[in-house]
């Protein structure tokens, strides 16, 4: 038989191409990796070690102390009770943030593509326009709103400002899912009597599953992450761990604590990376959801 | 009595009319099909009749109730949809009393009926199984089941089979027909683009086109007497011949001439007195030309045969035009073939050129 004869499974040969592609994406994942081999490799050293320099070496006496420090013991300013209390303060506002703000764009997103609502359209291009709007320029009228509601600086102030600022991403969210769902269910629903919030719990929510653990994602870690509405709003009982995280790196008696500092970084970093690792199979499976009929 | 009365009804999507003062009366236990092209606006018809789609003008009337302002529910109807429309998380039997559960039905009533409708429909072992592990034949089934349990007076379907593949649609559409049969005094609307389907199962087709009804009658007549020339090319495969000419007093009374072919037309019973010159379009279905060596029509030539087993369809021209012949499926023919034909002139339809209208 002749061997060149083409038959069966097309051999795969490695060519310079792919040799290119490999390398680009070999050095591409080095560049992302190496910030987080410095600060991990830091925080494990004395500071002693660190000292010497060799930024991206092995610890030699590995040591925990710091990450210990770092959440119980380090000072934010006067106080030196460590991260753990911005921690707590960031879970306090995470979760009722996250849940209101799902809920709320969820219900926007149904009624705009499912309910046939006057203007509707410029309802939403208006939410869109505000979503490109600097939050800087709101942060001024917002506090004289808040202050003369008597709500400022408390819990109550940073959820509703963050439930307010992802109206529009979660809108945007809701809606596109709920355009890519099969209007003819809803009319079928109709037909069955269920009216708009019956249908919404019964027939559409129980369908959202993939989009509102994308929506948690997203709020998760922009909630997480946020750093100027927790300065601005919480006030000083409720701030964020971010802020806390700044105010440990900058305060500083005699010498920098790099290994603290690096510490209480990871520790303020460890909600959204858990959340990207335990999520990546449904985050991807939330975007094609957008594309695959129910 | 009609059931459904749909009155001077006007439609409008923003700014565009979509009907303007469209009137139907379907009586009680009829099927009524709604045929014609897509965008024809028979599913927005259909639509309003369910009270989804808001009317802007006129009435709809239900059981002798005005439902013009009525939400759907209260409006005695069930609905199948072309995509079934089957809420994905909920149980066949969850599916099926939904909307029984939404009006606060007595749990051993719903059980009832939703067993009685599995058991007409034959979907009882199914009855726990989601949406997502039903083939579409059993989807749709579901979906009529879903409609039955409703009790309702009025059934709407809206393209039901259009899904699904030329076996399943041919099981189904008996299915449909022989459930109608057996439910005896419920009304069904039925939405298709299927001539075969509006055939099969109306009692009365109403054909639409660009939002305005063409012609309502039975499958007979819609079939064998097209009031215009859109209907007549609309409905019937292969489609109807047309051949133009005109309307000439010769010695033995009035004859259709085109070119040198005419056509005794002593024995058609002309709707609307016709005008000798007058310019028309001759229509005449495929099984109604004959070949024959004694036929009136000579010289044709056979262009393509497409035997389609039970007959065999003859496309043939004689130079100005060509026809298609439907004949037995034994028949066979060579290209460049000499045919004969011959036209029975109490089949044939007779169209006005300028309006389309028929004769």
């Amino acid at each position: 038989m002749n061997a060149a004869e083409p038959q069966g499974r097309r051999p795969h040969r490695l060519t310079v191409g792919r040799i290119g592609v490999y390398a680009f994406l070999a050095t591409s994942a080095l560049f992302f990796l190496l910030p987080l081999w410095i600060m991990v490799m830091t925080s494990l050293k004395p500071m002693e070690e660190i000292r010497l320099g060799n930024i991206l070496a092995l610890p030699a006496a590995m040591t925990f102390e710091a990450w210990t420090k770092a959440w119980s013991s380090a000072c934010t300013g006067l106080e030196c009770n460590g991260i753990s209390v911005g921690f707590w303060n960031s879970v306090r506002i995470l979760i009722p943030s996250v849940i209101l703000s799902i809920i709320a764009g969820a219900v926007n997103g149904y009624a705009l593509s499912f309910w046939r609502v006057k203007g509707a359209n410029v309802m939403f291009g208006i939410l869109l326009l505000g979503a490109f709007i600097p939050y800087q320029v709101f942060l001024y009228p917002l506090v004289r709103i808040f202050s003369l509601t008597g709500v400022y600086n408390s819990l109550l102030c940073i959820v509703v400002v963050h439930v307010i600022f992802g109206l529009p991403t979660m809108t945007l969210l809701f809606r596109n899912y709920y355009a890519g769902l099969p209007l003819e269910l809803f009319k079928a629903a109709r037909i069955d009597g269920g009216g708009f919030w019956s249908i919404f719990f019964r027939v559409i929510l129980p369908m959202s599953t993939p989009i509102i653990v994308v929506a948690a994602i997203l709020q998760v870690t922009g909630i997480w992450n946020d750093f100027i509405f927790g300065l601005t709003f919480a006030g000083r009982q409720n701030l964020p761990m971010t802020v806390q995280l700044n105010n440990i790196v900058n305060s500083t008696q005699g010498e920098r604590a790099y290994n603290v500092d690096m510490a209480a970084t990871m520790l303020a970093a460890l909600v959204p990376l858990v959340v990207y690792f335990v999520s990546g199979r449904w985050f991807v499976r939330g975007i094609a959801a957008g594309a695959v009929k129910g | 009595m009609s059931t459904v009365s749909v009155r001077d009804v006007s439609v409008a999507f923003e700014a565009v009319q979509v009907f303007d003062g469209l009137s139907l009366d379907i009586d009680e236990g009829e099927f009524i099909v709604l045929l014609g092209p897509s965008g024809c606006g028979k599913s927005t018809l259909l639509n309003a009749i369910a009270g989804l789609l808001d009317v802007a003008e006129g009435q709809i009337w239900i059981n002798g109730k005005n439902v013009t302002w009525d939400e759907p529910k209260d409006r005695g109807i069930a609905m199948v949809f072309q995509s079934y429309a089957l809420y994905p998380r909920m149980s066949v039997r969850e599916n099926m009393s939904f909307g029984l559960k939404m009006a606060k039905t007595p749990k051993p009533e719903i059980e009832k009926r939703v067993a009685k409708a599995a058991e007409l429909l034959q979907i009882v072992p199914l009855l726990d199984r989601r949406p997502d592990q039903l083939s579409g034949g059993q989807r749709q089934r579901v979906a009529i089941g879903r409609a039955l349990v409703r009790d309702a007076a009025v059934f709407l379907f809206d393209e039901p089979l259009s899904n699904l593949d030329a076996k399943l649609r041919n099981e189904l559409r008996v299915e449909i027909k022989r459930l109608h049969a057996r439910l005896g005094k419920t009304t069904m609307v039925y939405v298709t683009h299927d001539q075969i389907e509006a055939m099969t199962l109306a009692d009365r087709i109403v054909v639409m086109k660009e939002q305005k009804i063409q012609q309502i009658g039975t499958p007979d007549e819609i079939y064998h007497r097209p009031a215009n020339l859109f209907v007549a090319g609309f409905v019937g495969s292969p489609q109807m011949n047309f051949i133009k000419g005109r309307i000439e007093n010769t010695g033995e009374g009035l004859s259709f001439l085109a070119g040198d072919r005419r056509l005794s037309l002593a024995e058609y019973p002309f709707a609307t007195a016709p005008v000798p010159g007058q310019e028309v379009v001759l229509g005449i279905r495929p099984e109604h030309l004959e070949i024959s060596g004694s036929g009136s029509w000579p010289g044709f030539k056979v262009d393509i045969v497409e035997p389609m087993g039970a007959d065999t369809v003859i496309w043939c021209s004689d130079g100005v035009g060509s026809v298609q012949v439907r004949t037995t499926g034994s028949r066979r023919a060579s290209r460049g073939e000499s045919l004969t034909l011959h036209v029975a002139p109490t089949e044939i339809s007779l169209f006005a050129a300028d309006t389309g209208d028929r004769l």
